[in-house]
C-alpha cells in the first residue's frame, strides 16, 4: 500500500526500541538506588557527633507534677516537651512525631504522648512507641539539674553504642 | 512473522530480562527504604552492607541490559 511505503513505520522495531529504552530507564533508576546507598554509607562514615551545647531550659519550680513545658534544643526550629512526672522525675522530648514531624502533645491523663496526625503514641517515660504508624522512639532530650535548674546537655536519638 | 521466529523469540528474551529488572529494582527500593530508616534511627550498622548489596544489585541490571541490548542487535541482525 502506498501509505505503508510513505510512512514507512515498523510497529515492532518500534516496540523494540521502547523495550531497550524502558529497560536503560529501569536501569539509571537502579543507579540512582545505589547512590542513595551510597551517601547513606557516606554519611554513616563520617558521622561526627554533634556538640551541643548545655541550655537552662526550667526552673525545677516552674512546673507542678504532670505540668508541661515547650522549649526549644538545641536550635531555634527544634521544639521540645519538658513533662514532670512525678514530684523529682522530669523526662524531656522532642515535639516532633518521627512518622511525619508533626507536633506531640501530652494525652489528658499524662501517660502517653500523642500525635494527632496519624495517631501515633509515645510512651512518657521512655518516649518508646506504643501505637501507630511512627518508626522510632522520640528524641530524648538528656537533662541535667543543676542546682535548682534544670538544663538539657544533649539529644539522645536511641542511637546504638559505638 | 511465526511465533517461534527469531525475533519473536528475542521479544520474549528481552521481557523476561525487564521483569528480571524491575524484580531486583523493587527489591533495591526496599534495600534503600530499609537502610534510610535504620540510618534515621541512628544505626549505622547497615550502611555498608546495605551498600555492597546495592552494589550487586546493580551490577545484575547492568548485566540484564547488556544481555537486552545484545539480544536486540541480534534480533535485528536477522539470521
Amino acid at each position: 500500500m502506498l501509505w505503508r511505503e510513505e510512512f514507512s513505520v515498523h510497529a515492532a522495531e518500534e516496540r523494540y526500541v521502547t523495550r531497550r529504552q524502558f529497560g536503560k530507564f529501569l536501569v539509571l533508576t537502579s543507579l540512582g538506588m545505589l547512590a542513595g546507598n551510597v551517601w547513606i554509607l557516606v554519611r554513616s562514615l563520617w558521622r561526627r557527633p554533634q556538640a551541643v551545647a548545655p541550655q537552662a531550659i526550667a526552673r525545677t519550680g516552674d512546673l507542678a507534677v504532670g505540668g508541661v513545658k515547650v522549649f526549644r534544643y538545641p536550635g531555634a526550629n527544634d521544639p521540645c516537651l519538658l513533662m514532670r512526672t512525678a514530684e523529682d522525675a522530669y523526662v524531656a522530648y522532642s515535639q516532633k512525631c518521627t512518622h511525619l514531624s508533626c507536633a506531640v502533645y501530652p494525652s489528658d491523663d499524662g501517660k502517653r504522648l500523642e500525635c494527632p496526625c496519624h495517631e501515633g503514641y509515645f510512651a512518657v517515660e521512655d518516649g518508646r512507641v506504643l501505637q501507630g504508624p511512627p518508626p522510632r522512639p522520640l528524641p530524648r532530650i538528656v537533662l541535667e539539674r543543676r542546682g535548682d535548674e534544670l538544663w538539657a546537655t544533649a539529644v539522645d536519638v536511641g542511637a546504638e553504642k559505638s | 512473522m511465526t511465533p517461534g521466529s527469531a525475533p519473536s523469540r528475542g521479544r520474549s528474551a528481552i521481557d523476561g530480562a525487564i521483569a528480571l529488572i524491575a524484580v531486583l529494582l523493587i527489591v533495591q527500593m526496599w534495600l534503600l527504604t530499609a537502610t534510610l530508616e535504620a540510618f534515621l534511627a541512628g544505626h549505622h550498622g547497615p550502611a555498608l552492607p546495605a551498600a555492597l548489596l546495592s552494589t550487586a544489585l546493580f551490577a545484575a541490571c547492568f548485566a540484564l541490559y547488556l544481555f537486552i541490548d545484545r539480544v536486540d542487535r541480534a534480533s535485528r541482525r536477522g539470521p
